[in-house]
């Protein structure tokens, strides 16, 4: 297209970090023309924005800010106009148009890592590095739940010109000793700090227990080794799908009852089954590995710890749902589970696990991973497929549904991480089998995230029904007394000490105004914050709107100032009345499920008298 | 068009095409609107090729661009006619139902090689073919050209090569495909079909249709003569040999738009009489006898003008004109009745019913009453209950041979080269080309101030810059063999070696139509603006 | 001689507004039907010419079976839809979302019909709090970061008016982000892109890359953007300085449609005379030679028939 671009020029490493990227990802039908002086025109260089937010990572990657030569060359090579450029370079907190030091700490100040001890971590921070932001060689910025609460309080590392690292816990002298070897020692490929995620015990303290289903190899195999995991099952469940042919896979899935565990609890076999079935070609399928939601690390720990697991379930849904290309978009600050995954897709490719005649099956899978950058809002499926496109993540209005009109405008399956892990057990028992365990359309196991104030935190898996009390029991049980337990995560509700009988099942929490959500149990004991925990949901949810509609753009603000005169004191009736407003159309007018929960932890805290 | 002076397809089916050639025209700065319709045609999955010396903005937006030399286009036409034919992808049916003369055409593009039609245009031979295989495969596709189609010595012969390229292929009589030339002006096409075009009656008739000039002589009470009056190069010629000694000139500025301004200035002055009737004082009213201030129709005044669609449509009094200017109708009718024609002063709409009455097949049906209510109507609309034509020539395609009419004529041509002949004197060649923000000879696009206007440059290769010695911004002499400017240069890259370019819309600046040829197509009287051949001179150090 | 039309002639689907049963054409959109019936529906962000955006929120209604509101302006009619259009969830909604557009962003210069919606539904934006000041830098906010408030002011988009070229300005105080110029400037008219959206959340605002001026983006003059602009964030400069100058006579104002006096295309203009001098030129939407949308010369190149040599 005719673009305009300024004068600017990218630095050498610039332009090399932007070409390797295109290199990468680029369409080998599509030939970039010789004349360097135009952007390449017609159809398939329009096609390259997909290209968008790797390029754009390379390049925070390589130097750490985007500048406008970077912008201006990421422009022409991809044919993307620098305005779009810069209106996706804006939208992630994890990329910087202005300049930034190359080394950037993030602290959790979030509702698990605040108790924990977050704001010594940042008092220290501003003692070495200064306030917020500033510093020349390194900085430190406060950062919504990094999905590490079992090992809180947490930092994650982003790092130009190697590669970024989670530290948990982050007391301040880990972090002191992390930024010394940065500034010391030369870059690998696996990083020092990846040894203390060694232990798996600390994320999952079932691990290694015999009836475990979803995390039974977690701890047990090694996450690098695709050997070990075929040594230990893996790949059995593969091999039986294609035994069964795509629509026995399907059936299989829809007689387990499977349900999405990624918060919306849609059927899974109704899902593939509409994709499977729809007439437009190419298909997709996208893994949702953009876990976000405040209390929430299940999906990471898996995917550490058991990464060719993933993989599996992808291909077997690819399989079935006639897709030969999978996303997998993983959350920006999830480094390790990053590393974990590219090693197992690399290893699943070079053994014919994925290709063009996967396992010698003669069908064709392959996977692409793309990071996040740091934006909530992409884990909305169709905010996510905008942001693989290349476009701000901004969810899309329904319908059309992605299974109908997804990725690129085709039929696309998302299916999120613990619902993906189910199908191996799917497989591996049968359908009929598989719903034997729960009931309704609670069927199988449950990975809860269990945080707070327990003895043990970490994910635990249980049968759907497990009471909540049982679940705190089994995390060692409640440190100090219970005020109440926030379930779901900022976007679910609290349980009162009262209320732990209630069966972990989605009936179960429906029939109390209640949501399972992502699987979030913090406890909170009398200690607490409770006050502080509600404003940082809040702030949350101002911080993670995208901005596109106005209930929620303006909704979470206005709600986060109602809750500050609140807490300063105001007359509650109006201040209540107001909420109650803002609640309502938040809820009913809102485009996504962000904006439709964003009042919900606080209008049940208010609900319950928590406030 | 076959009989039709007018483009065969509304805009709107250019949003369906799935093939779009734009040749000789970069809509996207020259009729930006139109290419609003070609975007939405992108958008829903098009292919766009653009056939321009210059890789213009619209040919960014292309799947290929096929950047020929300067006045090459009968020879890069003539090569894809001959792939078609020998790719076997002739529409049969078409021709041999639809069309006339064939075989001659198939014989003249025979020698129109690919190789051949490389070395002519230097155009890759595999990217011709490409396009003449995009071309006839597709089931819709339109060819667009503007002025890098008609500003030549041999203008109607690449447009009868385009044509020629339509039947082949039976692009043309449908929705979605069609011959779209874009008008310069916004009533070039009113103007043509409301008689000023030499050989023509108002309403599209030819001068030698006897029963139609009886008609109009009947109507005006006045003999017609059927011998074609002049064109405005022969109008130049007459005056250059002194058979023309007097000029009303109404709504043209000649002394800055004519090609070799420096010699038609000249034979301005050497009138004995010139009126010119315009809204502005241009460079023309200042040689002058009589000026006579007119209103600008579009604002000021009633009417209508007619589109590149052919859509005939209202323009209306928003403001009142400025002192003694007044209507041009009203000047004409004034003129008449000092000359002894009582005309009164009749209305726009009196003026527009007259022509109805006159034009009955394409402007009878169009009252002002229905082009009010249906936002224009496009011609031919012979009855008032007649919706007009938005697809023009779909006769073509009729079932039977009575319905289809006469068939559509081959027309074949041959290459002939500019006139303004590269040599080592004059090694460049200088084209003229149109921007965004700026119309024809400025006047009126002076009058706004737009952030986007650049001092006009000698725009040339840096390659060619280099070579020469010059750098970007500098100042040089640019001669022809006509005469020379003083300009600025600025490299760019959407001119290759060997090319350069001004616009003609700045001659305060730069007087480009010193330098331009006033040579002249004999079918068409459009002079050879686009081909010039130049040399570029440092002047010194000097620098700006 | 026939006019060739694609696609089909539209089959004919039931739905029920407000209780009465409708046939109506397939692939309308539920504000279709509302607007045929003559149920007036508010909306910002929609525009004839524009492809739905679905931002603004204000044109919800309920849908049978649908937990959360529809937007009207953007659902296509199914067979047996029922639509209530007139209920409090509504009514609700779209005060809410009138009023906190109004406690957020400068309204006063939004149609006649806002002023109007906002009365009907009972927006109080004053029930916020007082406005925060007004602020230099909203684009330099860091994304996902802002200072914690303490809610005695409220939260809104107040800043300086942009002039940066002699055309047009850009006055954010007045942006409702509902999307229009981004799409007029994009995908539904130009195609030029010289601005999108930029940050996020309440932050989030239109800007050219890196928040520049006008003059050193891609932007091209067409003022489609303008066109489409429902608050007067986006004006001729000549209407500001009108504005400022407190001579902007609307309610004397006349408008006539005529053609652009320059290309061939044949736009249609409709010229906004004030005391006798073009003040704005704007396109119908509904024209299928425009679609609503001009460029620099059709919006911009009157002028030079008001450039008089003084008197």
């Amino acid at each position: 297209m005719d673009l305009r671009l300024s004068t600017a020029e990218p630095t050498e490493a610039e332009r090399r970090a932007v070409d390797a990227a295109f290199a990468a990802h680029r369409s080998p039908d599509d030939v970039p023309g010789a004349d360097v002086r135009f952007p390449d025109s017609g159809h398939a260089a329009r096609g390259r924005r997909h290209i968008l937010l790797p390029a754009l990572h390379a390049v925070m990657d390589a130097v750490g800010h985007l500048t406008p030569g970077a912008l201006n060359h990421l422009a022409r090579v991809l044919s993307v106009p620098p305005a779009d450029v810069y209106g996706v370079a804006t939208f992630y907190a994890m990329f910087s148009v202005t300049p930034r030091a190359p080394h950037v700490v993030h602290v959790c100040d979030d509702v698990a890592c605040a108790p924990a001890g977050a704001e010594a971590v940042i008092a220290g921070l501003t003692e070495d590095l200064g306030e917020e932001g500033e510093g020349k060689e390194a900085c430190w910025v406060r950062s919504p739940c990094l999905g590490l609460c079992e090992r809180a309080p947490a930092a994650m590392l982003q790092l130009a010109g190697r590669p970024d690292v989670s530290v948990a816990p982050a007391a301040i002298g880990s972090l002191r000793a992390e930024l010394d070897r940065i500034a010391t020692e030369e870059p690998t490929r696996v990083p020092a700090a990846d040894a203390a995620f060694a232990d798996a015990t600390v994320s999952v303290p079932q691990a290694g227990q015999p009836q475990l289903t979803l995390l039974r190899r977690v701890g047990v195999v090694d996450p690098e080794s695709i050997d070990d995991y075929r040594a230990h099952g893996g790949y059995e469940a593969l091999r039986r799908a294609v035994a069964l042919g795509p629509e026995r896979v399907i059936r299989e899935v829809s007689d387990a009852s499977l349900t999405g565990r990624g918060g919306a609890a849609f059927p899974t076999g109704v899902k593939w089954d509409g994709v499977a079935r729809a007439p437009s070609r190419p298909h997709y399928l996208v893994c949702n590995a953009d876990e976000s939601e405040p209390g929430t690390f299940k999906d990471r720990v898996l995917m550490e710890y058991d990464p060719f697991g993933l993989i599996e379930a992808m291909t077997i849904a690819g399989y079935a749902t006639g897709c030969e290309r999978g996303y997998l978009y993983v959350r920006g600050e999830y480094p390790l589970a990053t590393r974990r995954l590219e090693h197992a897709i690399a290893t699943a490719r070079a053994h014919g696990y994925l290709g063009d005649d996967v396992a010698g099956d003669g069908f064709t899978f392959d996977i692409e991973l793309r990071r996040g950058a740091g934006a909530y809002i992409c884990g909305e499926e169709t905010a996510l497929l905008n942001s693989i496109e290349g476009h701000r993540g901004e969810p899309r209005n329904k319908p059309p549904f992605p299974s109908t009109s997804g990725l690129f405008g085709k039929p696309t399956v998302i299916n999120n991480v613990e619902t993906l892990y189910n199908v191996l057990p799917v497989l591996a028992v049968g359908g009929e089998e598989f719903a034997k365990v729960g009931g309704g359309r609670s069927t199988g196991t449950k990975l809860f995230c269990v945080s707070g104030a327990v003895g043990t935190p970490g994910v635990y898996e249980v049968d759907f029904g497990t009471t909540l009390r049982e679940l705190l029991e089994l995390a060692g049980g409640v440190r100090g007394e219970l005020r109440a337990v926030l379930l779901g995560g900022a976007a679910g509700g609290f349980v009162l000490p009262d209320g732990l009988e209630l069966p972990l099942t989605l009936e179960g929490s429906r029939e109390i105004g209640a949501t399972l959500g992502s699987g979030v149990v913090l406890a909170l004991d009398t200690q607490a914050d409770l006050t502080g925990t509600l404003r940082r949901i809040a702030a949350f949810f101002r911080d993670e709107s995208c901005g596109q509609c106005v209930p929620c753009r303006v909704g979470t603000v206005r709600q986060e100032e109602a809750l500050a005169r609140l807490t300063r004191g105001a007359p509650k009736g109006p201040e209540l009345t107001l909420l109650d407003d803002l609640a309502r159309v938040m809820q009913d007018a809102s485009i996504c499920g962000l904006g439709q929960t964003a009042p919900a932890a606080v209008l049940s805290a208010l609900k319950l008298g928590l406030l | 068009m076959f009989g039709a002076g007018g483009g065969t397809s509304a805009y709107v089916e250019a949003e369906d095409a799935d093939l779009l050639v734009l040749w000789g025209s970069n809509a996207r700065e020259t009729h930006p609107i139109f290419f609003h319709h070609v975007l939405q045609g992108l958008k829903k999955g098009a292919r766009m090729w653009s056939v321009d010396p210059r890789r213009t903005s619209t040919a960014q937006w292309a799947d290929g661009w096929l950047g020929l030399d300067v006045g090459t286009d009968v020879a890069l036409a003539n090569a894809i006619g001959r792939e078609i034919i020998h790719a076997g992808l002739v529409n049969e049916v078409f021709v041999e139902r639809s069309t006339t003369g064939f075989e001659d055409y198939r014989a003249t593009v025979e020698p129109y090689t690919l190789a051949r039609a490389q070395e002519i245009t230097g155009v890759d031979a595999g990217l011709i073919r490409d396009l003449a295989h995009a071309y006839a495969r597709a089931d819709r596709a339109q060819i667009c050209w503007t002025l890098g189609i008609t500003e030549h010595h041999n203008a109607a012969d690449n447009v009868f090569a385009l044509i020629n390229l339509a039947l082949l292929t039976g692009h043309v009589g449908r929705y979605g495909s069609g011959l779209v030339p874009l008008r310069g002006q916004n009533n070039v096409q009113g103007g043509g079909d409301m008689g000023a075009i030499p050989a023509k009656l108002p309403g599209g008739y030819d001068l030698g249709d006897e029963t139609a000039r009886a008609r109009y002589e009947r109507a005006w009470g006045v003999p017609i003569s059927p011998k074609p009056g002049m064109h405005l190069s022969e109008i130049f010629e007459a005056m250059d040999t002194g058979t023309l000694r007097a000029l009303y000139c109404i709504g043209e500025n000649p002394a800055e738009s004519e090609a070799n301004a420096a010699h038609a200035r000249h034979l301005l002055e050497g009138l004995d009489h010139l009126v010119v009737q315009d809204i502005f004082r241009t460079a023309t009213a200042e040689l002058a006898d009589v000026v006579l201030p007119a209103a600008a129709d579009w604002c000021e005044y009633e009417g209508t003008v007619t589109n590149s669609e052919r859509r005939v449509q209202r323009v209306r009094k928003a403001i009142d004109p400025p002192g003694s200017a007044r209507p041009d109708t009203h000047i004409i009718c004034g003129v008449a009745e000092r000359m002894g024609h009582a005309w009164g002063e009749p209305t726009a709409e009196q003026v527009w019913d007259e022509l109805r009455s006159l034009s009955q097949n394409w402007h009878a049906g169009m009252s002002y009453a229905r082009l009010d209510a249906l936002g224009g109507i496009q011609w031919p609309c012979p009855t008032e209950d007649h919706p007009g034509t938005p697809t023009l020539h779909t006769r073509l395609w009729a079932e039977e041979p009575e319905d289809r009419g006469r068939p559509a004529p081959f027309m074949p041509v041959e290459h002939a080269a500019p006139l303004d002949v590269l040599s080592e004197e004059f090694p460049i060649r200088l084209t003229t080309v149109r921007i965004l923000d700026a119309y024809n000879s400025g006047v009126q696009s002076g009058g706004y101030s737009s952030p986007m206007r650049r001092r006009e440059s000698l725009r040339m290769d840096a390659e060619d810059g280099a070579r020469l010695g010059i750098a970007d911004g500098e100042r040089v002499r640019v001669v022809s063999r006509r005469g020379a400017v003083e300009a600025p240069v600025a490299f760019d890259p959407s001119l290759r070696p060997g090319l350069a370019s001004f616009t003609p819309h700045f001659s305060e600046e730069v007087d480009i139509n010193v330098l331009t040829n006033d040579a002249w197509d004999p079918k068409s009287g459009t002079s050879e603006f686009k081909a010039t051949a130049i040399r570029i001179e440092r002047i010194g150090s000097e620098k700006i | 001689m026939t006019t060739v039309l694609l696609g089909s002639i539209s089959r004919l689907v039931t739905v029920t507004v407000d209780g009465r049963e409708l046939r109506v054409p397939e692939g309308a959109t539920i504000l279709d039907v509302l607007r045929e019936q003559g149920v007036e529906t508010p909306t910002l962000c929609w525009a004839p010419n524009l492809t739905p955006i679905n931002a603004c929120r204000v044109c919800m209604v309920e849908v049978e079976g649908s937990r959360v509101l529809v937007p009207s302006c953007a659902r296509k009619v199914d067979d047996g839809m029922v639509v209530r259009t007139d209920t409090e969830k509504v009514r609700h909604s779209r005060r809410m979302v009138l009023e906190l557009l109004a406690s957020s962003v400068d309204m006063d210069q939004a149609s006649e019909d806002v002023q109007r919606w906002m009365v009907e539904y009972g927006v109080e934006p004053g029930r916020y709090g007082p406005p925060a000041p007004p602020e230099d830098d909203r684009a330099g906010h860091r994304v996902g970061h802002h200072h914690a408030p303490d809610g005695s002011t409220a939260a809104n988009v107040a800043q300086p008016v942009k002039v940066d070229n002699d055309l047009y300005v850009r006055d954010y105080a007045r942006c409702i982000l509902c999307y229009k110029c981004v799409k007029a400037c994009g995908t539904d008219a130009q195609f030029t892109f010289a601005i999108s959206a930029a940050g996020r959340g309440f932050d989030a605002h239109i800007a050219t890359e890196y928040d520049g001026e006008l003059p050193d983006s891609a932007c091209v003059y067409c003022g489609n953007c303008i066109g489409v602009c429902p608050t007067g964030a986006l004006k001729s400069v000549r209407e500001h300085e009108l504005r400022e100058a407190g001579d902007w006579r609307p309610e004397k104002e006349t408008v006539t449609t005529t053609i652009c006096s320059f290309c061939g295309v044949g736009c249609n203009l409709e010229l906004h005379v004030q005391q006798g001098s073009i003040v704005n030129v704007t396109s119908p939407s509904d024209h299928s030679v425009t679609h609503g949308h001009l460029c620099i010369k059709g919006r911009f190149g009157f002028q030079h028939v008001q450039n008089l040599p003084e008197a």
